[in-house]
């Protein structure tokens, strides 16, 4: 059978990359769909009428929402192919969801407060960001991945903030790397990998972009 | 095993502990319930779950597992040999896993909603919230239990455990306010759900009462409104 794989999603959201990342390491070929967020398709709304957000996974017509539950079923539906995504052990399988449940709660809010604020606000909310990292980066330890030797769940959930981080830096006038170099280093390591270099944006462009929300919207 | 090789940390009145201990009974596995104060919180709690300091937390060989739905989904893959909790085909998995997470992230902040409402009007308008959540799960109801008695087909699944988790408040909210957000008109499916989950063997005996519960609530909507009217000033 033909399979059919769609992606609805928009450049530089982070949880739009994630499916796609996944979708690249399983080696399966997808439709790449961008929506133009202010004027949503009928498509997006009529496959996520619950939250009308991206990214959704059309698979043969049966829509997937929300992005780490994408990637989850992404994992299960292709597993005899490519890589495996999540551990085997039910425990370091619990422990990644955990992890992703937390970037999920945590780093998009913190992010997003470092880029619309200034001053002691702002100055807090470079501080909940660090802390944020620092905790992922001791989950890191000194393994290659969040998953071991292999580019896991956890890697995929985590890797998409990657390009927004020039964008916090500049705003917020801080360095990433000076606080948390080993998951710096992560990053790197991940961007080698073609599945992330081939999603994720030029962070300049992010930044760009950024400004231009900032300056005609006034939002963040 | 030795009965103390699990140990639940939580609360009779929590929903989320609710959905550890069913899931727990589903796959028939003894463990020891450590019943928290929450006031002031356990050295073991604080131990097990640094990040978020938060019940349940579940600790298998010591080893704890945080966050019920992943608590949840843990319990069905490291007891694999038992009933199963989550379905087997991935898209019907990646239903459940939404329909989850949309009752926490969504419609649960509409409950609470209700509960520290300050006044009729914010009252009614959470009201009205929660209801119309609960037309969509009763629409995603009829979708996925295709004629059978649950979610998770004739044996109660994940999405039963997730949404169940929340009955006993739900009938609290009902008593308080004298309606009835499960009702034949809105959601005559998840009305006799409600029944028969109740009724299933894994939830009868650690469902709260609903008397119980409503005299705990008092407590609870007292903080609630507090830190409504905290915020609203």
């Amino acid at each position: 059978m033909v399979e059919e794989v769609v992606v609805l999603g928009f450049w530089s959201s982070m949880f739009a990359m994630r499916p796609r990342v996944a979708l690249t390491e399983k080696g399966v070929e997808y439709e790449y769909r961008e929506e133009d967020l202010p004027n949503k398709t009928s498509l997006l709304l009529e496959m996520n009428p619950i939250h009308k957000k991206v990214p959704v996974l059309i698979h043969n017509g049966k829509p997937v929402c929300e992005s780490a539950n994408i990637v989850q079923y992404i994992d299960e539906a292709w597993k005899d192919k490519g890589p495996t995504l999540l551990p085997s052990d039910p425990y370091q399988r619990g422990q990644a969801r955990f992890w992703v449940d937390y970037i999920d709660k945590k780093l998009y809010e913190a992010g997003k407060n470092i880029r619309s604020t200034k001053g002691e606000e702002q100055e807090a909310a470079k501080k909940v960001f660090l802390e944020i990292l620092k905790l992922l980066e001791g989950e890191l330890g000194d393994k290659t991945y969040f998953g071991g030797q292999s580019f896991g769940f956890l890697d995929i959930n985590l890797v998409t903030f990657y390009c927004w981080f020039l964008t916090y830096e500049t705003i917020g006038n801080f360095s990433i790397e000076a606080e948390c170099p080993k998951l710096i280093a992560w990053f790197n390591r991940c961007t080698q990998k073609e599945s992330v270099s081939k999603t994720l944006p030029d962070p300049k462009k992010v930044y760009e972009f950024c400004l231009f929300l900032q300056k005609y919207y006034g939002v963040a | 095993m030795a009965k103390n090789d699990v140990k639940l940390i939580g609360a009779w009145p929590s929903p989320f502990v609710l959905r550890a201990r069913i899931a727990l009974n589903v796959k028939s596995v003894e463990y020891e319930f450590l019943q928290e104060t929450m006031e002031p919180k356990s050295e073991l709690l604080l131990k097990s779950n640094p990040v978020h300091k938060k019940i349940p937390v579940l600790l298998h060989n010591d080893k704890p597992i945080c966050e019920s739905l992943i608590i949840v989904e843990y319990i069905d893959e490291a007891w694999a040999s038992g009933p199963s909790i989550l379905p087997s085909d991935p898209y019907e998995r990646a239903i459940a896993r939404f329909w989850a997470a949309y009752t926490d992230e969504k419609w649960f902040p509409a409950m609470k909603g209700i509960l520290g409402a300050q006044n009729d009007e914010a009252r009614m308008a959470a009201v009205g919230q929660v209801t119309e959540g609960l037309v969509l799960l009763e629409e995603a109801f009829q979708k996925i239990s295709k004629g059978k008695s649950f979610f998770g087909g004739d044996h109660i699944g994940y999405l039963d455990i997730a949404f169940g988790g929340f009955l006993a408040w739900i009938r609290v909210t009902e008593g308080m306010g004298g309606i009835k957000l499960l009702n034949e008109t809105n959601t005559p499916g998840l009305l006799k759900w409600a029944e028969k989950f109740a009724a299933d063997p894994a939830v009868k005996d650690v469902l709260p009462e609903t008397q119980k519960l409503a005299e705990f609530s008092k407590i609870i909507i007292a903080k609630l409104r507090a830190a409504a009217a905290a915020k609203a000033k």
